[in-house]
């Protein structure tokens, strides 16, 4: 009696959801106790073979267990291609806020390049006073600096443009987007030695894969947080993120965080480059498009539970997620279990990092009934995270790139969870 | 660290001024100053007024042929795509709520970012195989394709920046909140 009272104070919104406090004060045990639905108890615990006889030997590099073979990325190529195209990181099977370099998303414009480290070069040149290049020797010698940043593709979670809500998961939805702790030199460093002249307002960034793949970005960027990156999460970044060194300009569209960086060239203006000008630029319902739209905005996505995790019948459930912002910090976030008609807030787990993913946690308590799952970011700036009603009325549905509205999953009597357009 | 922070506050702004030219001391200076002429085969890209094309021209005719030996197989009979992008047509579908077809003559707003785009990224299996009068070519061709330029039209590094194209005034600088 008692504690079914203290489990509805602390409901804070509709349909189920309850106060973060639980995850603050850990005492997710008292609410839990009360909805246990099998009273049977366990069955006998066995002495399995593993616990008899010694485990397998050392080997040089770890794998994940042989259990696990189903956390793997998906990806589609162009056709007539192996490797121009992109590959998605499975969200709805990792938790934490770093993403493992094995499954950290990717873009290619011309598949992965095989470069031998000892022949690479970075130029710097253009409006400079000295063009400078640097071997990866020299640039291991500078001092370095980490930061945990999200990469995320403009064209990440483009399914939702869709007229009628695709049959997709997380991962095929948005699996163009990973977090990554990075290492590398800052850029401004760089330039600074090769001297940058006044006339210079711009960057061209070029990668050294077949593609040749550049961009342009305003000098501003380069002088702030931008990194040449040479590790990635402790471990020299893997050749599918840019191997043996990439850009990391944090919070910008992932293209602009240029792969296999061989050149940085100043100059006065944009370069207006292919990937600057008839791709990754905005196009509205006037005709006119939007370019240069470099930061991605404030969104959030609900990883569990998601299409393809079962909700296994009424009970005590956490619904977690991530959520980011290119302009800076998550502030908070808010979730929805009845299509947005209430919202509660979530717990962020720490560490809350400017233009790095948070993870944010939430209780549910399913009462097996249907329910729509939403999540809303707000970052630092006050930037609320749209409806997918709102950012269709501002900008259409043809954009394609930084379409950061609200998912909504449907979760079914059945357990079942879905893509839906709430 | 205190010390350091005493050291750089006590510089004077003019002596600043006067080691401009010479490297930071602090920063390690490990790059190998290069020549111009030394980098000048990785500075492959072209700005919008043209800066950067090399020597060379083509024509719509020779571009015709360049057009069908090395892109036609991913591009189409004329551009017009399959199983790859669509190069051509397209242009007066950017409005309205229908798909859009973007397109080199519908959506690209320069013409320059053709030869750039060509030269390194393209045929896609034997990228920065094409010579320039090659790249002009094509260029030619697929501005010829789209309505843009005349069959008689020769493009070259004087000629290619002057091309206008039908969507130069189709783009808006983003800016937050607008």
């Amino acid at each position: 009696m008692k504690e079914t009272s203290r489990s509805e104070t602390e409901r804070v919104a509709g349909n189920g959801l309850l106060h973060r406090r639980m995850f603050l004060t850990g005492s997710a045990a008292a609410i839990g106790a009360g909805t246990i639905v099998d009273q049977a108890g366990a069955a006998p615990l066995a002495v399995e073979p593993w616990m008899r006889i010694p485990g397998a030997p050392f080997n040089a590099y770890g794998q994940p267990s042989k259990y696990e073979e189903k956390v793997a990325r998906t990806w589609a190529s162009a056709p007539g291609t192996g490797g121009t195209g992109s590959a998605r990181t499975p969200h709805h099977l990792l938790n934490g806020m770093i993403t493992p370099s094995g499954l950290h998303f990717e873009r290619s414009h011309s598949g992965v390049p095989d470069i031998d480290p000892d022949k690479h070069r970075l130029l710097i040149h253009g409006l400079v006073k000295r063009p400078l290049v640097f071997t990866l020797d020299d640039l291991g010698r500078y001092p370095m600096q980490s930061r945990i940043a999200f990469v995320e593709c403009a064209g990440n979670s483009g399914a939702l443009f869709a007229k009628q809500p695709a049959n997709a998961n997380v991962q095929a939805i948005h699996g163009l987007l990973s977090c990554s702790e990075w290492t590398g030199i800052k850029l401004s460093v760089l330039l600074e030695e090769a001297g940058i002249d006044p006339a210079a307002k711009w960057v061209l960034a070029e990668g050294a894969d077949a593609a040749g793949m550049s961009r342009s970005f305003p000098i501003e960027k380069a002088l702030d947080d931008a990194m040449v990156c040479l590790y990635q999460n402790g471990e020299r970044v893997r050749p599918s993120n840019g191997y043996p060194l990439r850009l990391l300009l944090p919070g910008f569209e992932g293209n602009m965080n240029v792969k296999w960086l061989r050149r940085i060239k100043l100059t006065a203006g944009p370069t207006m480059t292919k990937d600057e000008t008839s791709k990754y630029t905005i196009l509205l319902p006037s005709g006119k498009a939007l370019q240069f739209v470099f930061p991605l905005e404030g969104k959030s996505i609900i990883t569990h539970p998601s299409p393809g995790l079962t909700v296994r019948g009424p009970g005590f459930y956490e619904i977690s997620g991530l959520a980011w912002s290119g302009y800076g910090k998550i502030a908070k976030v808010e979730v929805s279990a009845d299509g947005g008609k209430s919202w509660g807030l979530a717990a962020l787990q720490e560490p809350v990092l400017s233009k790095a993913v948070t993870r944010f946690r939430m209780a549910w308590q399913w009462d097996g009934g249907p329910a729509v799952l939403q999540s809303r970011a707000t970052d630092e700036t006050g930037y609320v995270q749209p409806s997918r009603a709102q950012l269709v009325a501002l900008r259409g549905d043809r954009g394609n790139y930084h379409n950061n509205m609200i998912q909504s999953w449907a979760v079914a009597a059945s357990g079942e969870v879905k893509n839906v357009y709430a | 660290m205190s010390m350091r922070k005493v050291f750089v506050a006590a510089v004077p702004a003019v002596l600043i001024a006067l080691t401009a030219p010479v490297p930071a001391q602090q920063s390690p200076n490990l790059g190998k100053p290069i020549s111009q002429e030394d980098l000048a085969s990785w500075d492959i890209s072209i700005g919008p007024d043209g800066a950067g094309l090399p020597p060379g021209s083509g024509t719509v005719q020779q571009g015709e042929a360049v057009f069908a030996a090395k892109c036609q197989a991913c591009h189409g009979e004329k551009g017009a795509g399959q199983p790859n992008d669509r190069l051509v047509g397209g242009q007066g579908s950017l409005p309205g709520d229908k798909p859009a077809i973007k397109t080199v003559g519908s959506y690209w707003p320069y013409a320059t970012t053709l030869f750039d785009y060509i030269r390194r990224a393209m045929p896609l299996n034997e990228s920065k195989s094409l010579t320039n009068d090659e790249v002009y070519a094509v260029v030619a061709y697929l501005l010829n394709l789209n309505g843009i330029i005349p069959v008689s039209e020769t493009m070259n590094a004087e000629s290619l920046p002057k091309v206008m194209m039908p969507n130069r005034e189709g783009f808006v600088t983003f800016t937050r909140g607008k």
